[in-house]
């Protein structure tokens, strides 16, 4: 079990800040994010996007930003479960939160800190009739072990990096056969792993259709037969082992929805007292919440969660008087 | 009105709603969406990253060519058709007066 006074829910900008504000509180720290590496949109969606209005900043990388907040929080030791998703929270007899991840990963605090941004990043699926069924019975969206192709007859649809690195890696005496699917006849990936999966189609070794997507999904139990439809001519029914979509992340705001809280459009209702939803304990900073005036906006995450850490400090010592001090003064006094 | 276009959005639902889009405030598409109130998520705030503003160009409106950005961000979507576009693409100017799109539909 671990045990925070702050547990994060998202390891974007906003969660990241928390956790420096919450340090000079000397209160402690932990994020859970569903992705694998901290910095939430700014690291997956747009690293090398450069962003305008950070104070102080005329222009800074969004990645580079992420850098930077993370070398600010560092003095206070924060706690990471990444590529994990926070699924179920609970109460325990000492009014503390047990927070389990859908991987059994359990954490323990007083206060519960959702700044999730826009949800949690899951694969995007193809809209294919009775395609759930068939989700780890042949179909997956995402490649975990290549080794559970081995020897087994593979479609990847997608038109990116993912899609061109693992047809190229499968392709190469992993699986017994390897077809690639692409909408267009043009790819996005590096150039160079567009020639290595063009020259692997030359050989024969990947079987390359494009202006093409699947359509259809067929089997009992497990996957047996796609349907490809192609635009110059017409419909392939394929027989496989495994259809493996790679259409990318899209954000859903996922299993917090069953928390209880009161949510409108898919964010967070919060009093912007504190940014507390509901559930004494739990608040919601940046962009998941939603307030009269509401702006997504970094800058306004910021400032949420340095309010919002000064309500946790209370709940958490409801007899200790609580003194804002300048780290000018002060400095920072790492733990 | 001087710096307005008309513009007309077919809803998922069929509805048509006729909105005035204004041509001074360098908005597009999503965004006029969005200030209308209607179902268009516009995720990445507009920078064809997302693909939650796919709709199709109804209209025979000669739109300026898709970005590579947008052609990647469209092979990432569902329901694509050859008039899909992302709103956050188009740019209110006042050639596209009487512009028609429909929002295209949301995957899962």
């Amino acid at each position: 079990m671990i045990q925070t006074d702050i547990l994060i829910i998202g390891a974007g900008p906003c969660g990241l800040f928390t956790v420096f504000e919450a340090g000079l509180l000397k209160l402690r720290c932990h994020l859970i994010d569903a992705l694998p590496q901290a910095g939430g949109q700014c690291s997956e969606i747009y690293p090398k996007k450069p962003i305008y209005d950070i104070p102080a900043y005329p222009s800074i990388l969004a990645g580079d930003l992420v850098d930077k907040l993370m070398e600010q929080a560092a003095p206070f030791e924060p706690g990471f479960t990444l590529g994990e998703r926070a699924e179920e929270i609970e109460k325990d007899e000492e009014g503390q939160f047990i927070l389990t991840t859908n991987r059994g990963t359990k954490h323990r605090a007083p206060i519960i800190a959702i700044a999730g941004g826009l949800g949690c990043f899951e694969p995007r699926k193809p809209p294919v009739d009775g395609l759930a069924n068939f989700e780890d019975h042949g179909v997956e969206y995402i490649i975990k072990d290549p080794e559970f192709y081995r020897d087994k007859k593979v479609i990847i649809s997608g038109g990116g990096d993912s899609a061109l690195d693992w047809a190229i890696f499968l392709a190469e005496g992993v699986a017994k056969e390897v077809t690639l699917v692409h909408r267009r006849t043009e790819f996005r990936g590096h150039l160079d792993s567009v020639q290595k999966v063009m020259d692997h189609a030359a050989a024969g070794r990947i079987r390359l259709m494009t202006n093409a997507e699947v359509v259809e999904v067929h089997g009992d139990t497990d996957l047996q037969s796609v349907v490809v439809k192609t635009k110059e001519d017409g419909m392939h029914t394929l027989a496989t082992d495994h259809w493996v979509p790679l259409f990318g992340l899209s954000p859903k705001l996922g299993p917090i929805a069953d928390w209880n809280l009161n949510i409108t459009k898919n964010a967070v209702e919060v009093d912007t007292f504190d940014y507390s939803t509901n559930v004494p304990g739990i608040y919601a900073i940046g962009d998941i919440n939603t307030y009269p005036g509401k702006l997504k906006l970094i800058l306004c995450g910021f400032h949420e969660a340095t309010l919002m850490v000064q309500s946790a400090f209370k709940r958490i010592y409801p007899d200790k008087n609580l003194v804002l001090k300048y780290t000018t003064v002060n400095g920072v006094n790492a733990f | 009105m001087e710096n307005t276009i008309r513009i007309q959005v077919v809803d998922r639902e069929g509805q048509v709603h006729d909105l005035d889009g204004p041509t001074d405030m360098g908005m597009n598409m999503m965004e006029l969406c969005r200030s209308a109130e209607l179902p268009v998520e516009g995720t990445c705030g507009g920078m064809a990253m997302c693909a939650s503003c796919h709709m199709y160009v109804e209209s025979g409106h000669s739109l300026p060519e898709k970005s590579d950005d947008e052609e990647d961000m469209l092979d990432e979507a569902f329901f694509v058709e050859d008039n899909s576009r992302l709103g956050c693409q188009i740019h209110l100017a006042n050639d596209l007066d009487g512009l028609k799109v429909k929002l295209a539909p949301v995957g899962n």
